[in-house]
């Protein structure tokens, strides 16, 4: 096997490992749209990266984290619905990456791999990435896993239990940065709610418990990745979206599933 | 107040709570002691939401002190919770989120007569076992103080009967203070020590007895309907000749 194809497996891999237990909480949160917001920013991310010389993906996560806490300070306002703001938000930052791109003289940034994705190219630094920052969030996700559950399930409930509610939250905006920030390079800005929500959604019918759909969240999204790589080598098509497409598949093989056989979640809804 | 202060659990005195310009709460004096069910009851919009919030800390008051008796551990159970079709979740997980163990669900949801709906999913129980999947929540965690908003909201009238006088016999077997919202006047008057009867500042309290007999009560609910099982309806639009704010609409945030 050729050696970029290891690196684009390997790498691919530790992105989807993490994808799926934050994935579902895209999907029990519905924040899909957050997701796509960030995902969007991160373009300004990566041209404020170059001009400044410093790493993309670190300028990707401060510029991820940063647009969070403006959302947050938006709702407090209460004038506009979350949506609206996210609207705002999710555009204006990729105006201004688009803009703030058009300034960088030396470089000419390769828009297309950005937008989506380039896991072919992956190098052994980018994969140093993936891993140190899968590596902090899934021991997060570990130690912070029942706090972030009663966040999400009940806000005020959570808080008189003496969950550190605000804390929490702010512990997953930042690591939704960082799994954009290194899954940039696996599928792009455009793809990127996808490899968050498809296996999630696809686990759902599954599971009976929220640590095994995250769990088999990430065997499918391992799957997809694998099956994608392979196929865009098989017939030479785009690696980024053929691992979409290798994960709609999957998500379509669980809604036509017939009741009854699939696990013990289907089996009590007969 | 009285300057006893032995068993008391919650102490509020000259409470404020306001949203904006909005008064939700003017003026409110509020002990709860151990042992003892208080019932704050009123009109929507009234602030017994909002009261209840600021005991929990959830709210915090513009004027006037919430005080809790140190190291207070309060069981709440909130007027509705909503989870996600998405998240997959059966009753005993969500009561291992309390950071219980086996056993100590087991007793909890056994004494609460919900021991027949741990396995299945929270999505797909009753508003009834859902009900009392919360309050053995609450009970998990040993608390002095239960402090419920409109427990038997979604119940039907013999379930709600039957949920108070569950309240009494835990206040009894636990020796635990309650605070309580509710909406259902003759069941809540036959369960209750103390009844604070509010609209956004406090129209009347006192014994069930002394409350359904006074005037502020029954004005302000439109009575003579608390002796029957029909369905109250209140008065929004009536006048207030003691002090405190004339409320003239209702738009206060229910949590």
């Amino acid at each position: 096997m050729d050696d970029f194809v290891v690196r684009a497996l390997i790498g691919g891999i530790g992105v989807a490992l993490v994808a799926g237990p934050l994935g579902c909480f895209v999907v029990w949160r519905r924040m899909a749209y957050f997701g796509e917001t960030l995902a969007h920013s991160a373009l300004l991310g990566i041209a404020l990266g170059i001009l400044l010389e410093a790493s993309v993906t670190a300028a990707i996560i401060v510029v991820c984290l940063a647009v969070s806490l403006i959302l947050v300070a938006l709702q407090r306002q209460r004038r506009l619905p979350t949506d609206t703001l996210l609207g705002i938000l999710a555009h204006a930052s990729l105006a201004l990456g688009l803009v703030a791109a058009a300034f960088l003289e030396r470089v000419r940034i390769d828009l297309m791999s950005y937008l989506f994705g380039d896991i072919l190219a992956i190098t052994w630094g980018d994969i140093v990435w993936v891993y140190a920052g899968g590596a902090m969030t899934i021991g997060l996700l570990v130690l912070l896993w029942r706090q972030l559950l009663m966040v999400t399930i009940h806000e005020d409930l959570a808080r008189v239990e003496g969950v550190p509610v605000s804390a929490v939250r702010l512990v997953l905006m930042l690591l939704f940065a960082v799994v954009i920030a290194v899954a940039m390079k696996i599928v792009g800005i455009l793809l990127m709610v996808s490899l968050l929500v498809i296996p999630a959604a696809a686990a759902r019918r599954f599971s009976t418990t929220p640590t095994a759909m995250a769990i088999l969240a990430s065997v499918i999204g391992c799957g997809s990745v694998i099956m994608g790589v392979m196929g865009s080598l098989t017939w030479d098509v785009p690696a980024g979206a053929t691992i979409v497409v290798a994960a709609t598949l999957a998500f379509i093989a669980t809604v036509l599933w017939p009741a009854g056989a699939g696990g013990r979640h289907a089996a009590e809804a007969s | 107040m009285r300057p006893e202060t032995e068993g008391i659990l919650v102490a509020v005195e000259g409470l404020v709570v306001r949203y904006g310009a909005t008064v939700a709460l003017d003026a409110i004096d509020l002990t709860v002691s151990e042992r003892e069910i208080v019932t704050l009851i009123g009109p929507n919009g009234s602030g017994k939401t909002s009261l209840i919030r600021a005991v929990l800390g959830l709210v915090r008051p513009n004027a006037g002190t919430v005080r809790l008796r140190p190291s207070l551990r309060i069981g709440y159970v909130p007027q509705s919770l909503h989870i996600d079709q998405t998240m997959p979740l059966t009753v005993r997980r969500f009561l291992m989120l309390a950071g219980a163990g086996g056993d100590g669900i087991d007793r909890a949801l056994a004494e609460v007569g919900a021991g027949a709906v741990i396995d299945r999913p929270l999505q797909r129980i009753s508003g009834g076992e859902f009900k009392r999947t919360l309050l053995a929540r609450a009970l998990l965690r040993e608390p002095d103080l239960l402090v419920l908003d409109e427990p038997t909201a979604g119940v039907d009238v013999l379930g709600q009967g039957e949920f108070y006088r569950l309240l009494m016999r835990l206040r009894d077997r636990r020796r635990c203070g309650v605070l309580l919202v509710s909406h259902d006047l003759n069941l809540v008057m036959a369960a209750t020590d103390q009844v604070l009867c509010l609209n956004r500042h406090v129209c009347c309290r006192g014994r069930p007895e002394q409350v359904t007999a006074d005037p502020a009560f029954r004005s302000l609910f439109g009575l003579d309907a608390a002796l029957s099982l029909a369905r109250y309806e209140h008065h929004h639009d009536h006048v207030h000749t003691d002090d405190g704010v004339v409320a003239l609409s209702h738009s206060t945030r229910h949590g």
